[in-house]
């Protein structure tokens, strides 16, 4: 069980690492799918199968075909590729990943410092998760509904498209 | 049956972050800034549920499924500025929205 964890965490890096470093945007996506697949791994090894489901769900499900959706409205040409590999240089590469890299060497030395505990709680269902949700957090879940219509309504504002007069006289009484 | 160290989950959480974070920092194209922030919601949601799983208790998950509420209602959202964006400009270039003048 546990090899598993570690190969799904190493599949899930290196794809997340081919994510960042793709100059074609519908390639850097798929390899967004097998890291969001490898994470449900984990995530299920960890005890987690109804979040694993989710995962698998609404993140390489739906959002990532928002992404793609919008790619095809826009309907990019192949010079978005080229353009994409001048933007991302080397030497624009380096500087923020020592700075980053830095950063987590100090997370990974405070995490190490701490006790060393193992992972061996029984997995938690679906039930447990229901009962937690609708239970103590049943605010969140309400403010969770709100976010999610106002999500809605600005998305149809922002994405809806300026409408054309049509008619001569509103035309002119416009400009 | 499981033998896993929470340290081990945590770093995981934390390399992912970190990939995500210098993705944001490095990128100019817009749509790949989005991905970026998707990456690193999901490793802040990774790193909730190993905690959950510490104690054995539902609390991560429950957060884990706010963020997800969180990371899908921004998404929707973000790509449509990017549409309107991408119509006022024609370029995905971030760099360019301050050129907007109101």
């Amino acid at each position: 069980m546990e090899l598993t964890f570690y190969i799904a965490s190493a599949i899930a890096v290196l794809s997340t690492i081919m994510v960042i470093t793709r100059y074609n945007m519908v390639h850097a996506l798929i390899y967004l799918i097998i890291s969001f697949l490898a994470i449900a791994i984990v995530l299920f090894v960890l005890g987690a199968p109804f979040i694993a489901a989710l995962e698998v769900i609404i993140y390489a499900g739906a959002i990532v075909v928002l992404i793609i959706f919008v790619i095809m409205m826009l309907n990019l040409r192949d010079e978005t590729v080229e353009q994409e590999r001048s933007w991302l240089t080397k030497d624009i590469f380096i500087f923020p990943a020592i700075l980053s890299a830095i950063l987590l060497a100090e997370v990974i030395y405070i995490i190490s410092l701490g006790e060393h505990t193992m992972l061996d709680q029984p997995s938690i269902d679906s039930s447990a998760v229901g009962m937690s949700l609708y239970g103590p957090y049943v605010i969140g879940v309400e403010l969770c509904g709100i976010l999610l219509m106002s999500g809605i309504v600005g998305a149809y504002h922002l994405g809806r498209q300026k409408k054309k007069i049509v008619h001569r006289f509103l035309e002119h009484a416009e400009q | 049956m499981k033998a896993i160290p929470v340290e081990a989950g945590l770093i995981l959480a934390g390399v992912l972050f970190m990939l995500g974070l210098i993705s944001v920092l490095i990128r100019r194209n817009i749509i790949f800034m989005l991905i970026s922030v998707e990456i690193m919601l999901n490793a802040a949601g990774l790193a909730f549920i190993v905690a959950g799983a510490r104690w054995g208790q539902p609390d991560g998950q429950v957060m884990f499924i706010f963020i997800l509420t969180m990371a899908a209602a921004e998404v929707s959202v973000g790509l449509a500025l990017i549409l309107q964006l991408y119509h006022q400009l024609q370029t995905l270039d971030g760099d360019a929205a301050n050129k907007m003048k109101g």
